[in-house]
């Protein structure tokens, strides 16, 4: 009896204030290890896929691989160009200039088993200079922000949570929005969006960063559906996430503004 | 007799820490729903058998670790298997007396009353399933039941608990 009062107070105090947090993260401590032992049998699988490949097969991902550099490299040497004009054209703008974002690597080791919760771990905690409210990515984009930190791992909601909203642009126009979790991995909806704006199918959904929390520019999601019904105020718009949010194991922990400028850990290369 | 209660209580922990384990695995986010509830079983299973024995306190416990393992509110499980626990506790003299297949139908209700605690907290949360599909978990977890149940009772008998 007691000890269910007290769960419930518990539940409480979870849900409508903050007061806990501090005490979950010290105790998350404990949750690293469980995460790590369900993590190994993942782990062993991959290490004998890495060292039972055939030798036909490493060659061929290596071909891969160096003709994907070979893209990316010259994207990035336009990047170098189109970077310094933009700093100059800022500055003609008395703007100031953009930083480039810091990045951790980190990796995925375990997802919450809840349905109702869209929570990752990664292996990276405050000993790593993990702090709350960090922007977590993957290849393809933004994936979430870390809520709990513990020394060695982190806890990050998904931008899909139903608990989750993030402050987005369409990348073609600029037209501001907020993009909301649904519970469903594939899906986020735009709130508020009135049934005028200029919102199409296809279009790339970028981050504002105008909650202060993510910062500018990083791809979220593109648009699938916008369903317009002149008897509503507002037009209901789904768009589709563009990260792997349950396939990616390599993730990027993002250091920007006033974070990047103190010394942390060293960002590292896999 | 002290002696052997703690062997007790180490066998029953080592069990929790294993459906802990368990649980925390990832699947596949279609068969999410399909995960058996493995903690209250196994609750449901100690307190049938050593109801003298079987520590509130550790189930309690229990469920708070699983709350810091999925990221939910803090004392959700832990509620949910006091309710689980309570129940148990009541009807453990009848439970025993039950065919397999009777027990299995009991495990139904009893996962099904800890997975609607789990919806309610989180519809405090806003986040809870739009359908009856929270309660998938307790018909795999039912039909899961006399497995388990083999499995606990080869162990009981491995370990000389009693």
């Amino acid at each position: 009896m007691t000890l269910g009062a007290i769960a419930l107070t518990l539940i409480l105090l979870n849900v409508y204030t903050d007061l806990l947090d501090p005490v979950r993260a010290r105790l998350a401590n404990i949750t690293t290890p469980v995460y790590w032992l369900v993590d190994l049998p993942g782990r062993g699988v991959d290490w004998v896929q890495e060292s039972l490949a055939t030798r036909s097969r490493l060659q061929e991902e290596n071909a891969a691989m160096k003709a994907e550099l070979l893209i990316h490299k010259r994207k990035l040497q336009q990047m170098a160009s189109l970077a310094a004009e933009n700093v100059r054209l800022r500055r003609l703008l008395n703007s100031a200039e953009k930083v480039p974002h810091r990045v951790l690597v980190a990796e995925l080791i375990g997802v919450s088993s809840d349905p109702l919760t869209h929570r990752v771990v990664v292996n990276k905690g405050s000993r790593d200079g993990v702090f709350l409210g960090q922007p977590l990515l993957d290849a393809q984009g933004l994936m979430g922000q870390v809520v709990e930190v513990s020394d060695y791992s982190a806890q990050v909601l998904l931008i899909t949570d139903a608990s989750h909203a993030l402050p987005v642009q369409i990348n073609r126009n600029g037209v501001r929005a907020v993009a909301e979790g649904t519970g469903d991995l594939y899906r986020l909806d735009l709130r508020h969006l009135a049934n005028t704006v200029d919102v199409r199918q296809g279009d790339l959904l970028v981050s504002s960063g105008l909650g202060q929390r993510f910062p500018v520019g990083y791809p979220v999601a593109e648009v699938v559906a916008v369903i317009r019904d002149p008897g509503k105020p507002f037009s209901r718009v789904e768009a589709r996430p563009m990260a792997q949010l349950n396939r990616s194991r390599h993730v990027l922990l993002v250091f920007s503004g006033e974070e990047a400028a103190v010394p942390p850990a060293p960002a590292e290369m896999p | 007799m002290a002696l052997v209660k703690a062997h007790n209580r180490w066998v029953i922990l080592m069990s929790f820490l294993a459906a802990l384990v368990a649980m925390s695995y990832p699947i596949s986010t279609t068969g999410i729903w399909l995960r058996p509830e493995l903690i209250p079983m196994l609750v449901i299973y100690w307190i049938m058998v050593l109801p003298q024995q079987s520590s509130i306190l550790q189930i309690w416990c229990v469920g708070c670790i699983q709350d810091l393992l999925q990221g939910t509110p803090l004392g959700l499980h832990a509620m949910a298997l006091m309710v689980v626990a309570y129940v148990c506790l009541l009807s453990y003299q009848r439970m025993r007396n039950y065919t397999i297949w009777h027990q299995t139908f009991f495990v139904f209700v009893i996962v099904g009353l800890h997975q609607l605690v789990d919806s309610w907290v989180h519809s405090l949360q806003g986040s809870a399933a739009q359908t009856l599909v929270f309660l998938l978990p307790a018909f795999t977890s039912a039909l899961l039941w006399p497995l388990l149940w083999m499995v606990l009772e080869r162990l009981r008998v491995g370990y000389r608990i009693t």
